[in-house]
């Protein structure tokens, strides 16, 4: 039966002669289209020496950044936690195009509300939308937490969350006993890895009760990561450490439920019980660093127990990880872990011949970006450019030096504020051999020639990398994987129509 | 035939939003109608504010004047004027293809922004904004022009990108267009479109600009409304052809700045996407006595229908021309389609809630195949929309205004539809309730759905979705 009509989609249907035909027709008569041979020229320019220059000139345009803004940050760090609902004062769209963001990059539903603040909240204030809207939250959805985060309309008529939260409580649009956290998230500042440690730090800090008594257990964080793999990873190394622990934010649970029939909107997470009581754990420790700035500064001034931050990718970072818990929680790393970390080592002592020598540019978010330029490092691959959108001084002065650290490093060069077209001028001036970033590099790779190695956020165009792990002995091997594999990839293609084509690579 | 029974429908409706605040609930009360086949009038509210507080799926007027109108037309460079963030969720995201060279003749997978940061806040954007657009035409001169499409706080510190705009388009020789699409505009995308349809005419039309010239003829048409989502437009521009007309410009999908200028020098202005566009056809009817007519190419029956509505306007030679396309051609198609899909997807039951338009077009599409609607509704559309959709029926049918989420689970859980189709906040959870879906804002990364070729993906693609292995697999067997 499926033999007698063959259907084509957009995939292949458009290359028919007909339809090219018609494009050019199109074009011909109607776009007033540049000439081809203008295009063809202007191509060549933006590829060169002289455009970079231009490039490199400018002021006030970005164009294709690599960031996003503070309430997107805001609203990960919030769906980390138990029977916690997200809510962004502001515009209604903001809420639509964060759940969006988030339900292209996770596969998965964003639950999030807005009070959908419009002309006359400008006027008169948004806190009747906010009245109205816990209203509504706690009638609908009966959360115990509600996360609160401003969108950009909401700071620049200058709402006042504090107060708000605070008439909302007296008024009794928030029942007895109902939580609600608040930070201040501007979009007109830093990016959505400021949103994050906003929220968080605000949770901390409105949440936690320190009551004197040091428990025997350690605060695990891990910043703005998004891979819910890693939420697994980290818990499995803990358990065998036998550690007694709490992850504050842990989205793998909301982020990566069941489908069994049911959609359930709160499906678990960091409890809000450890919330509060995070404070009186022995210590905490950190597996982002740029992502976390206010959460550390708070966390070592308020609670006042020992804190750690490592970047646990590749080998350094994971012995790194090891070693620190080891430190805070006094216990043996464990025979399994050594063992994984021999595995891993064996692994990229049978991969690294691929590796070594190969040229690497990347970009990412800061704490990513540190990570996986060390670890290119570690297999041998050379670092050519690490470029950021969201990059800090502190970034930019800990990659040079790690750059440094190392000859694999000693020609690279870093970027801690520019965008993908920057790149993209990089790239063609001075190409190296494959890509590392995320599902928007897929144009750098189209215009330059150069093959992607995807990883990072947002990942639109890949299904379920992010169920994988990347941190860890167990999360170096995935990232392992997908650089020699990618590597072995390009060198079928290239080798297809030589007598290199090898089975045995 | 009835699938649901009136009175059990608006019980269960009422027992769903009483659980709302109370101004909510009342508010609510009067988006939502059981309408029946025959009904003369729909009462159904609609274009108000949403709630506060509650999950809308609506978006706001930026992403109706960025996402809809301004960002398919290619060699425009359009700037989102403000914090990055809703140029950064609108990048790439609505697959408008086209046809051309990103970087360097066209710009539509492209983000530009001013990325504005506190000090731009505090001291304004426009100096910043002037620097911004010379730079953007210096680094991309094969650019027909830019947009200004501003974000919420440009509005609210009163930047005057009007001003701006206009010094910059003297300087630089180009139109540059200053569209106010702050995100707090309005209830929702439709104020966008509108704002974006008001800068398309005071900037284009009002100036009478004219694109490329070309060689009139007595079939010259133009079509708008149609933003190519998967190719849609370029499988409706065969249609035009095939039926011996000349398609002069199309707007805004695969569009250029001089198509959008020579909408008018057509002889008839053909509208698909009525809600996003119909002010543009009603202006260029009045300031140029251009006809024009509203029509859907989603599948057989509409098409048919719609390519004899068309050819109506013009001669003999179009009439026996559509005639002879349709029988040797789209019949011959049209029944391989049916006769292949239609079995697989007989008496199963859908749920529709999108834009402002989609609901109402593909309600005959689906009913081509034996597939019944349950349950429709918009996310942003009008009276007119709502009217309209009464005229598509054939069975008892829920008619909801700006569903929230809450609503939506509610009626997944009742009526249990084989398919729901919408955007893609809606989509994983409606698959974890077991429950097949498909994105009919962006067609899931398929298409085109509009046009001959676009019935044959369509009807292909309910398939999968409806007769997925995988939803038979939900509840594990020790579970029965």
């Amino acid at each position: 039966m499926s033999k007698d009509i063959k259907v084509k989609d957009h995939i292949t249907l458009f290359n028919d002669e007909r339809f090219s035909e018609m494009f050019e027709r199109k074009r011909e008569l109607y776009e007033n289209a540049a000439t081809k041979e203008e295009v063809a020229k202007t191509l060549e320019w933006t590829l060169g020496e002289e455009y970079k220059e231009l490039n490199f000139k400018r002021e006030h345009l970005v164009v294709n950044p690599l960031k996003s803004c503070q309430p997107l940050g805001a609203l990960y760090a919030a769906i980390g936690f138990d029977d916690t609902m997200p809510y962004v004062h502001g515009s209604q769209g903001c809420a639509a195009y964060f759940r969006s963001h988030f339900c292209r990059h996770f596969k998965e539903p964003f639950p999030a509300v807005s009070d959908s603040m419009t002309e006359d909240a400008a006027v008169f204030g948004g806190h009747n939308n906010m009245y109205v809207g816990l209203d509504n939250v706690y009638k609908l959805y009966k959360p115990s937490m509600v996360a609160i985060c401003t969108s950009c309309m909401a700071e620049v008529i200058g709402d006042d969350l504090n107060n708000f939260v605070k008439n909302a409580k007296e008024q009794g649009n928030v029942p007895e006993g109902s939580l609600i956290t608040h930070a201040h998230t501007p979009s007109f500042v830093g990016s959505h890895i400021t949103g994050y440690d906003n929220m968080l730090s605000s949770m901390l800090a409105q949440v936690g009760e320190k009551t004197g008594e040091v428990k025997d257990r350690i605060n695990v964080i891990l910043g703005f990561d998004t891979y819910i793999g890693n939420f697994r990873e980290i818990k499995r190394i803990l358990g065998l450490f036998g550690v007694d622990f709490i992850i504050l934010s842990d989205p793998s649970y909301n982020l990566d439920s069941p489908t069994d029939g049911h959609y359930k909107m709160f499906n678990g997470g960091t409890k809000i019980a450890d919330l509060k009581d995070a404070p009186n754990s022995k210590a905490t420790l950190l597996l982002q660093k740029y992502s976390t700035v206010k959460t550390i500064e708070f966390i070592e001034k308020e609670w006042g127990h020992p804190v750690k931050v490592v970047n646990p990718f590749g080998i350094k970072g994971s012995d790194d990880l090891m070693m620190a818990i080891a430190e805070l929680t006094g216990k043996e790393i464990p025979a399994e872990i050594e063992n994984e970390r021999g595995r891993f080592v064996d692994a990229i002592g049978d991969s690294y011949y691929w590796v070594h020598g190969k040229t690497f540019s990347l970009n990412a978010d800061p704490d990513y970006a540190f990570g996986l330029t060390r670890m290119v490092m570690e297999l041998g691959g050379e670092i050519k450019h690490v470029l950021l959108t969201n990059g800090t001084k502190d970034w930019e002065a800990d990659t040079k030096a790690l750059l440094a650290s190392c000859p694999q490093g000693s020609e690279a060069e870093v970027y801690a504020h520019k965008d993908m077209w920057h790149f993209r001028s990089l790239l063609a001036t001075d190409p190296c051999d494959f890509i590392i970033g995320n599902s928007f590099a897929k144009y750098l790779m189209r215009d330059t020639g150069i093959p992607l190695i995807r990883i990072g956020f947002p990942m639109f165009d890949r299904q379920f990398l992010h169920r994988y792990p990347t941190i860890g002995y167990m999360g170096g091997l995935n990232l392992l994987n997908w650089i020699v594999n990618t590597i072995l990839d390009e060198t079928d293609r290239k080798t297809m129509y030589t007598t290199s084509y090898d089975v045995i690579r | 035939m009835s699938t649901i029974d009136k009175k059990q429908a608006e019980d269960f409706i009422e027992s769903v939003i009483t659980q709302y605040e109370e101004k909510t609930y009342k508010d609510r009360k009067t988006h939502i109608e059981v309408v029946e086949p025959g009904q003369e009038k729909c009462g159904v509210k609609s274009n108000r504010k949403s709630r506060p507080g509650v999950i809308t799926m609506r978006g706001c007027a930026y992403a109706g004047a960025k996402g809809v109108v301004w960002g398919p037309i290619k060699d425009i460079i359009n700037v989102s004027h403000g914090p990055v963030g809703c140029g950064q969720y609108s990048w790439s995201s609505r697959r408008n293809y086209y046809n051309g060279t990103t970087g360097i003749d066209s710009f539509g997978t492209m983000q530009f922004t001013s990325d504005f940061q506190e000090k731009d806040i505090v001291f304004g954007g426009d100096a910043m904004l002037r620097g911004l657009l010379k730079e953007a035409n210096n680094l991309f001169p094969l650019n027909r022009g830019l947009s200004v499409l501003s974000e919420c706080p440009i509005g609210l510190i009163g930047d005057d990108i009007e001003a701006v705009s206009k010094d910059i388009s003297k300087e630089i020789g180009k139109p540059v267009i200053p569209c106010r699409c702050e995100g707090f505009r309005g209830v929702s995308q439709s104020l966008g479109h509108h704002i974006a349809n008001d800068t398309i005419r005071d900037w284009i039309y009002e100036k009478d600009m004219v694109g490329q010239k070309f060689e009139k003829g007595p079939y010259d048409v133009a079509l708008i409304g149609d933003y190519n989502i998967g190719g849609d437009i370029w499988s409706s521009r065969k249609i035009i052809e095939d039926m011996g007309l000349n398609l002069v410009a199309q707007s805004t999908g695969d569009s250029t700045f001089s198509e959008l200028a020579n909408v008018a020098q057509a002889k008839v202005v053909l509208i698909h996407c009525y809600r996003s566009m119909n002010y543009i056809s009603r202006y260029i009817e009045e300031k140029y006595n251009v006809p024009w007519l509203e029509f859907n190419f989603f599948g057989p029956t509409q098409i048919i229908k719609s390519m004899r509505k068309i050819a109506a306007m013009f001669d003999d030679k179009i009439k026996e021309q559509t005639e002879k396309v349709i029988a040797e051609k789209y019949q011959p198609y049209f029944e391989k389609i049916v006769a292949k899909y239609r079995p697989r997807l007989e008496g199963k039951k859908t749920m529709l809630f999108v834009g402002g338009l989609r609901p109402r077009h593909t309600m005959p599409a689906f009913q081509d195949l034996g597939v019944e609607i349950l349950l429709t509704g918009y996310e942003f559309a009008h009276g007119d929309d709502y009217q309209r959709t009464l005229e598509y029926l054939d069975s008892t049918t829920i008619m909801v205004d700006d569903m929230s989420e809450f609503e939506m689970d509610n009626f997944l859980e009742k009526y249990k539809p084989d398919l729901f189709g919408s955007g893609i906040k809606e989509k994983y959870q409606t698959q974890k309730s077991g429950i097949p879906f498909r994105q009919m804002h962006s067609w899931d990364y398929s298409g085109p759905y509009h046009g001959v070729e676009g019935f044959g993906v369509f009807a292909r693609d309910m398939d999968m979705a409806i007769n997925g292995a995988v939803w038979k697999n939900i509840k594990a067997p020790w579970k029965s």
